[in-house]
């Protein structure tokens, strides 16, 4: 029997062509139907196409290209975007991709829960069996070692998690803390919406433009406060997101000490994501707030990630032991061994998410 | 016997402390229970060495400094293993571990295991006295630990320069909290503990008391800044370091000077 993966990711393929490929539903019964699996899983994201499958005889990335579109021939200008991978190597390749290693952001988790979900699609179409169900149980075990020995998914690796990242080491728990946005810039939406998701409720806005405000405060469920009287806000604002087009700092030391005089015991916490900026540099230096431009958020993101890029070596060496383990057991001889003794593929009684678990 | 109980017990806290101190080294802490799980099995040994000095004396072992030192790291372990969980378990411990290992090394080390000269008797005031304010330090104690990751946690988030302890240490306002919480606990046991000096029925060294007298006004004020918001955050923190290392100097250097002076 070969294991084998055929597919095309971020790295091989431009998003017109992923798009291409993605996947349609009842891709993993076509594939069985029409090209030779015995076992078939697609794996669709937004940065890969992939087909895990076993065969009898080994299939050819065209092939399998072919079955994804439901088609008898493939552009030609897409085949060298397909790689593919048998036995070993495939294993390997899961067990990178299930870690976050292969993402285009190293060590981000979302690609776990997404190889998990097309797993249990499989399963329940019945396209997944005991082949596939070893190597995905055990990716989920390697992609769970890897988190837990290595510091692979350590920190945030955005400008916006980052902020959020920091407002949760400053304040704790976000529900019930207050945000003013001054400045309706994209990049402080989407910041304030990731607040919002970690549930913060009271959020204001102020801009220039009072229309622009009320419509960004009714995106993010927030209300406008007239640009005129933002400063008077600061008395009780737990954090401030600044993105205007301002040519002069709004906000100096000298300002914004007698807003904050009577809350020495709770921070002040200021992202300001303008350029120029709006909050003048020394702001930092007063008791309890903690001010963040652009530059600093950057430079943390950047840490992150070359934090990750650390943690590779490390997470590599426990994805090897477990691809030689696999291996082992994946064996021509060990697998004849097992039916002989009766004792053949596991049974897929086994949850998806408590196996990944154990 | 009773001694070896004691190095053993020391030896967990420092496996504990240099376990903690590789591993944040190198950047590769990750939350766990073996700190807590060190420090909860250091504070059974202590607690064994203490249950058999004390059948040896036939009451509460406090009769020299060695002992009080020993009764004071049994008391910062115990509040940690009480109040610790509350937080983030093992870095609480991280910072934990090495206090107790310097306070009960200093006991093994030090001279300080004399035998009191004067046959003690039991005083069941005097014992409470004396260990209620030494929990009172335990509680201390573990304020000085929160305010030290307070520091260090306030340091990195002004500077901008994150490492890879950051994101193990708890929120600002969470640490807060706690120093807060333990500094009030700490401040209520220790008030007790003065009270019950004076229900001994023996005469108080005049230093003794000046110096209790002192360790509590010094808290007072550090809770009354905090109470009144004339105090920082990152002050408190600052002030829990100073107060508990004058505490401890204060105690050692009482506890030091009243085994030669006279009564007043």
């Amino acid at each position: 029997m070969n294991i084998f993966c055929v597919g095309l990711s971020h790295h091989t393929a431009e998003v017109e062509v992923r798009e291409r490929y993605a996947s349609k539903p009842g891709a993993e019964n076509y594939l069985r139907e029409n090209c030779g699996c015995r076992e078939a899983l697609v794996l669709a994201t937004c940065n890969r196409v992939e087909v895990y499958g076993a065969a009898e005889a080994p299939l050819e990335a065209r092939q399998i290209a072919r079955c994804l579109l439901s088609v008898d021939e493939v552009k030609a200008s897409d085949e060298p975007a397909f790689y593919r991978y048998e036995g070993p190597d495939c294993v390997q390749h899961l067990f990178r991709v299930a870690s976050g290693l292969d993402s285009m952001v190293i060590g981000e988790t979302e690609i776990l829960g997404q190889t998990k979900k097309a797993y249990a699609r499989a399963r329940e179409s019945g396209t997944a069996g005991p082949y596939l169900h070893r190597l995905f149980q055990r990716s989920f075990r390697v992609a769970k070692q890897v988190r837990s020995r290595t510091e692979i998914t350590r920190g945030a690796v955005s400008v916006g998690s980052v902020a959020v990242d920091l407002a949760v080491r400053i304040f704790g728990d976000l529900r019930g803390r207050k945000v003013l946005l001054l400045g309706a810039g994209e990049m402080s939406e989407r910041t304030a919406q990731i607040l919002v998701s970690r549930g913060v409720t009271d959020l204001r806005v102020s801009n220039r433009s009072l229309e622009r405000a009320q419509s960004l405060a009714s995106d993010v469920g927030g209300r406008a406060v007239p640009f005129a009287d933002w400063q008077a806000e600061c008395r009780e604002i737990d954090i401030i997101i600044s993105s205007t087009a301002s040519n002069e700092p709004l906000l100096t030391a000298a300002m914004l000490r007698p807003l904050i005089s009577g809350r020495v015991d709770r921070p002040l916490f200021i992202i300001d994501i303008a350029v120029p900026r709006d909050i003048a540099p020394e702001v930092n230096e007063i008791e309890g707030v903690y001010l963040y431009d652009i530059d600093s958020l950057q430079s943390i993101a950047e840490q992150s990630i070359a934090l990750r890029r650390q943690q590779i070596g490390a997470a590599e060496a426990i994805i090897s032991e477990h691809v030689s383990a696999f291996a082992e057991w994946f064996q021509p001889g060990a697998q004849a061994s097992l039916r002989a003794t009766g004792r053949d593929l596991p049974a897929l009684t086994e949850s998806p998410l408590r196996a990944s678990e154990s | 016997m009773d001694r070896q109980l004691l190095i053993l017990s020391t030896l967990c806290y420092l496996v504990a402390t240099v376990r903690a101190a590789l591993v944040l080294r190198a950047g590769t802490f990750k939350p766990g229970r073996f700190n807590f799980l060190m420090v909860a099995f250091g504070f059974v040994l202590q607690t064994g060495f203490l249950t058999l000095r004390g059948h040896a004396l036939g009451h509460c072992p406090l009769t020299n400094l060695f002992e009080v030192f020993v009764f004071l790291a049994w008391s910062v372990a115990l509040i940690y293993l009480v109040v610790g969980p509350v937080y983030q378990l093992s870095l609480m411990g991280a910072f934990t571990a090495p206090v107790v290992l310097i306070i009960q090394a200093f006991a093994l080390l030090a001279p300080i295991d004399v035998p009191s000269a004067a046959r003690v008797r039991a005083n069941p005031w005097l014992e409470f006295h004396a260990s209620v304010s030494l929990i009172a330090y335990g509680a201390f104690a573990l304020a000085f630990v929160a305010g030290v990751m307070y520091l260090v946690q306030e340091r990195q988030l002004k500077t901008h320069q994150l490492r890879s302890i950051f994101y193990q240490l708890p929120p600002l306002t969470d640490l807060f909290a706690a120093i807060t919480r333990l500094l009030w606990l700490g401040f209520a046991l220790y008030t007790v503990g003065l009270a019950s000096g004076f229900l001994t029925g023996q005469p108080l060294p005049r230093l003794k008391v000046i110096c209790a007298f002192v360790v509590w006004i010094l808290y007072g004020a550090i809770l009354q800044g905090r109470h009144l918001r004339r105090l920082a955050p990152r002050h408190v923190a600052a002030l829990c370091i100073i107060a508990f290392t004058a505490a401890v100097s204060v105690l050692w250097a009482i506890n030091f000077a009243t085994q030669k002076l006279p009564v007043q």
